[in-house]
């Protein structure tokens, strides 16, 4: 999972010093388990891992991914153990949990 | 849900929200402060940099370890500081809370100080919804605290503070920073930042903007273009940049959303971010006891937002009979003056004169 390409993670810093090691744990997104780090939101987790797409536009199924990063602009809703629409910039991770990257709800808007 | 009374509630941990409680629990008040982030501090977790200015208001200081001391202050003056606790509304006094997001809880408080900080604001261009897109914030916020580069290639939109101090971030965190972008013919930003910048070798594009981003499920390309003194395109000057990202650094406005709820009046001035609560010069807006600072109040710096916090903590103080008269007007003359001196240079002397304006607003209000 740790490959060049797609972790993203910043190990070390200039400023910010070496990446604390911080528990680690597991998160199921689209059935693909990812490393996650416990206390970070799940986009970070799916950043590192080289997901940028986190829904599909109801109407126009275009892609959005993090845009605001403080839980305002609702880009990065994705949908967490069933339960849709969570921003996933501002919820944590927590072990085990089921993300899934949201599609459009289609009967809604016929 | 039982309606509890602090004397002060605070509602942001940022810098001005922690100012204001340590000061009003320095007069012995009772004060809470809530926040909706899990983390206290605001914007100065994510600010890596240097603040410069007069000694007095933490120049040398990096921003995290201006927040580190301030919350540690306050946790020593027993201020409760709730996070993860977003307010959702005000009415007629009584503030409503989600706690950790979960249960309503209802507060009463004597004074209520609004810190609610500044929204960021986007430009639009076909194709700015793309995944990559995204503002200067948000990097900051996934770089800086939860240390993940957002991209290898970034274009930064916008050449004052924050898009100067972006680039250097996410250089520092190891992106490659193909260039700044600025529809004014000069640099929005202070000489320092911009001169890091330069020396950097990272081109700063003058009189141009962005005309489009390219891409399938995220961003690939970006086309920019020259404009004229009347902002419009010069056709023929596209340049298409190969990029992954592009970070929006197009200034901010006040989030006031909480101090409408309270019933506060407005004013727009565009130097301080736009639509600004009317307050008088010791922050309290035309509700009575109810208190703006910081960014909300017009959108400054770290330091001024920590001056105003520390005002509008004196004020609620002194209301509640926490003060005496001297006391209050020997602090209160000391920030004044200290955000006289804040506000200078071209720059301040426009938001100092803006600042004016709006306490002539709440004197004409009051009358």
């Amino acid at each position: 999972m740790k490959s060049e390409d797609t972790d993203r993670r910043i190990y070390e810093h200039p400023i910010l010093g070496p990446l604390k090691d911080g528990k680690k744990c597991v998160i199921i997104v689209d059935g693909k388990p990812i490393e996650a780090r416990e206390g970070e939101p799940i986009l970070a987790a799916m950043l590192a891992a080289g997901i940028v797409v986190a829904r599909q536009t109801e109407k126009r199924h275009e892609p959005r991914g993090l845009f605001c990063g403080i839980g305002l602009c609702s880009d990065c809703l994705v949908t967490v153990n069933g339960v849709r629409n969570v921003r996933s910039c501002v919820t944590l991770v927590e072990d085990g949990m089921r993300v899934e990257t949201q599609a459009p709800e289609a009967a809604q808007w016929g | 849900m039982g309606i509890a009374r602090p004397e002060v509630l605070v509602i942001g941990a940022g810098p001005a929200g922690l100012a204001a409680a340590i000061e009003a629990a320095e007069h012995k008040a009772s004060v809470m402060v809530v926040d909706e982030n899990v983390r206290a501090g605001g914007q100065l977790i994510k600010q890596t940099h240097k603040f410069f200015g007069s000694e007095l208001h933490h120049a040398g200081i990096r921003g995290i370890n201006i927040a580190t001391k301030l919350v540690e202050r306050a946790v020593h003056l027993h201020v409760s500081i709730q996070l993860h606790t977003p307010v959702v509304a005000i009415f007629e006094g009584v503030v409503v809370m989600a706690k950790e997001e979960k249960v309503l809880e209802t507060i009463r408080p004597a004074r209520l100080i609004i810190a609610t900080g500044a929204i960021e604001n986007a430009i639009c261009f076909p194709g700015w919804t793309l995944p990559g897109v995204m503002t200067a914030g948000a990097a900051q916020t996934f770089v800086n605290i939860h240390r993940v580069r957002v991209g290898d290639r970034v274009v930064v939109v916008g050449s004052g503070n924050v898009g100067l101090i972006i680039a250097y971030q996410l250089r520092q965190a190891g992106s490659e920073i193909v260039g700044i972008v600025e529809a004014k013919p000069q640099i929005g930003g202070w000489g320092v930042h911009a001169s890091k910048i330069r020396r950097m070798g990272i081109p700063i594009w003058l009189s141009h903007t962005v005309k489009e981003v390219r891409g399938d499920d995220r961003v690939r390309t970006v086309v920019i273009h020259q404009i004229d003194s009347n902002f419009h395109p010069i056709p023929g000057t596209e340049k298409e940049l190969i990029a992954d990202t592009v970070c929006l650094a197009v200034g901010m406005r006040p989030q006031v959303h909480l101090v409408e709820m309270a019933g506060g009046s407005f004013v727009y001035e565009p130097v301080l971010g736009g639509i600004v609560p009317v307050h008088n010069e010791i922050m309290e807006t035309t509700v009575s006891g109810v208190y703006v600072a910081g960014d909300v109040a017009g959108v400054e710096e770290a330091s001024t937002a920590i001056v105003e916090g520390q005002l509008a903590g004196l004020a609620a103080a002194y209301s509640l009979g926490k003060v005496s008269r001297p006391a209050f007007e020997e602090r209160r003359n000391a920030y004044l003056q200290a955000l006289e001196e804040l506000r200078s240079g071209p720059f301040g002397d426009e938001r100092k004169e803006a600042k004016r304006r709006i306490w002539n607003h709440y004197d004409q209000l009051k009358q």
